[in-house]
């Protein structure tokens, strides 16, 4: 009786139910996970493949096809714009936190300024370049007014629809992305380490040069190399405000998918897409572990 | 600190506030100003650029279209992804990191880059399935992952789910009951956040739509710069409205002093989302 009825103990105790609903744990998470494959994840494995297939097969065309000068220009453009802008944007952003976090911190001002900065760093695309052609372009409030008062913002040319046009409109969204990323760090700092700094005898050049400099060097870094990804990877932007060629990165991936022409090249954007997606991917990388060393000290 | 430096460290304030404050405010203010300008130089202010509005089908169209899509790819979020990470929290806790870094990836992968992989999957779409400009749902909702989950994730943090799904469980209720009943009226204001952060996105979507030829309301605008600059700047300053209308509405929902650090972790993830 004991001997038969070991088995059945056996049975009971053994993990079947905990083994069926375990299985069953994991159809509850198959929903998500089918949909991020088919809309996330299988368009990126279409990239990545489709940067090695050509016309006849398996190729590395796509790949060599790269170093044509026009190719070679737009992602050099991009990297100067990208780190144009995340200079001008990091640094002024920086300035900019610097006057919001010496202020009140529960202060009006400052919840007015991180409100403003939430909306104006998702603020690009369409809108952004329409307001600077309404601002500085050919019929812009300020061209306009400026031209009453005998001067002429375009006289060494079209600026505003060229590279520097484009550095002057990221700036636009890369310093409210600064303050936000850049606010926590400043936040961070004490002011009894000033105090500390000025009992040994040291003067704001010391505290900033050997306290506060090292301290955020991270944190602004980190901020620079988030904006420098940013810009790169923009496309909206540009698009708005240059109709034609294709002067950085991501127009020149847009106007090879879809050549109004019929010389439209799948595979040739997709290459140009991996470049990039692996430039911001490296870049993002290298914020994580900023990140992690700002994080280290500052909280 | 000494009186001197006090007084330099507030004319610095000054100035940047006002340096800034005008750069920021200048392109804004000239949008107004140029959508409501008339034919000439020297005719009188007009609202007609305003008016006209209404009066463009193609434009009217676009605008429906971007607000069903806005209000499609919330419900599609809400009911994807708040089922998902319950579930993953009270059962797959291993599946945690997997999950979040599949809906902080679209940061990542920039729209210019995801829109060459989905030329083939929406070409196929389009032939199988429908041509119609609501299936860059589809997309969208991928699009709106980080955002949408850094807010649930607060949201689900805020409350003790184990207790209150155990309890639940323990009083004989199905797991649709905790969910639906139990942990949902919990979380309201995270709901409603995630939702309107959505619409936020979704309507400022430009890039996907416009590479796969579907006309919505970004799109429609950028092609009316071309014929009637004034019309289209003002479309673009009502977007503008209605999505800081938005954000005003979020920031009102939830408490003052957690939600405003919230808001700034939410909009620092927001840079992938330039497009």
């Amino acid at each position: 009786m004991t001997v038969a009825a070991k088995p059945l103990v056996e049975t009971a105790a053994r993990p079947l139910g905990g083994g069926r609903r375990f299985s069953l744990d994991w159809l509850g998470a198959v929903p998500f996970l089918a949909y991020v494959g088919v809309f996330l994840l299988l368009p990126t494995a279409i990239v990545v493949g489709g940067s090695f297939v050509g016309p006849n097969g398996l190729t590395l065309s796509n790949l060599t096809a790269m170093n044509k000068p026009f190719i070679v220009g737009a992602f050099v453009n991009s990297v100067v714009l990208s780190a144009g802008s995340a200079i001008i944007g990091a640094v002024l952003g920086a300035v900019l936190a610097y006057a919001v976090v010496t202020g009140n911190p529960d202060g009006v001002l400052r919840r007015l300024v991180t409100s403003a900065c939430g909306v104006l760093a998702q603020f690009g695309g369409v809108t952004l370049a329409f307001a600077f052609i309404a601002t500085i372009g050919f019929e812009g409030f300020i061209t306009i007014w400026l031209k009453q008062h005998g001067i002429n913002i375009y006289a060494n040319g079209i600026w505003l629809f060229q590279l520097s046009g484009l550095l002057l409109v990221y700036t636009y969204f890369q310093i409210p992305l600064m303050v936000l990323v850049f606010l926590p760090a400043l936040d961070g700092i004490r002011p009894q380490w000033r105090e500390a700094t000025e009992s040994l005898g040291g003067a704001t050049w010391h505290y900033w040069r050997y306290v506060a400099g090292p301290l955020l060097a991270p944190a602004f870094f980190g901020g620079l190399l988030l904006l420098f990804a940013n810009s790169f990877s923009a496309y909206a932007t540009a698009a708005a405000l240059i109709n034609q060629g294709s002067i950085i990165a991501s127009l020149l991936i847009a106007n090879t998918l879809t050549s109004e022409v019929g010389l439209a090249q799948p595979g040739l954007a997709s290459a140009l897409a991996l470049v990039m997606v692996i430039v911001v991917a490296i870049v993002m990388v290298l914020y994580t572990v900023l990140q992690q060393r700002t994080a280290r000290w500052l909280q | 600190m000494s009186r001197s430096r006090r007084l330099k460290l507030q004319v610095f304030r000054v100035i940047v506030f006002l340096v800034f404050g005008a750069f920021f405010l200048v392109p804004i203010g000239a949008m107004f100003e140029f959508s409501t300008r008339g034919n000439t130089d020297t005719a009188p202010r007009t609202l007609s650029a305003w008016q006209t509005i209404f009066q463009t089908p193609d434009l009217v169209a676009a605008i429906l279209a971007s607000l069903a899509l806005a209000v499609i790819t919330s419900a599609g979020m809400l009911v994807l992804l708040v089922p998902t990470m319950i579930w993953v929290r009270l059962r797959l806790p291993r599946l945690n990191r997997v999950v979040e870094f599949l809906c902080l990836l679209p940061l990542t992968i920039p729209a210019i880059v995801l829109v060459a992989g989905l030329a083939p999957e929406y070409r196929w779409l389009s032939i199988n399935v429908s041509e119609s400009i609501l299936t860059l749902a589809f997309v969208y909702l991928v699009l709106v992952l980080p955002y949408t989950y850094r807010t649930l994730h607060a949201g689900l943090a805020a409350i003790d789910v184990k207790t209150l799904s155990e309890a639940a469980r323990s009083l004989g209720a199905g797991w649709a009951t905790v969910m639906g009943r139990i942990i949902v009226p919990n979380m309201w204001s995270a709901l409603l956040n995630a939702a309107l952060l959505s619409v936020a996105v979704v309507l400022g979507e430009f890039t996907i739509a416009n590479l796969l030829n579907y006309v919505n309301l970004q799109v429609a605008i950028a092609l009316l710069g071309r014929a009637n600059a004034g019309v289209s700047i003002a479309v673009a300053v009502a977007s503008l409205m209605f999505a800081f209308i938005l954000l005003v509405i979020l920031s009102f929902f939830g408490r003052p002093r957690a939600r405003v650090a919230q808001l700034e972790a939410d909009t620092t993830l927001s840079w992938g989302q330039k497009t």
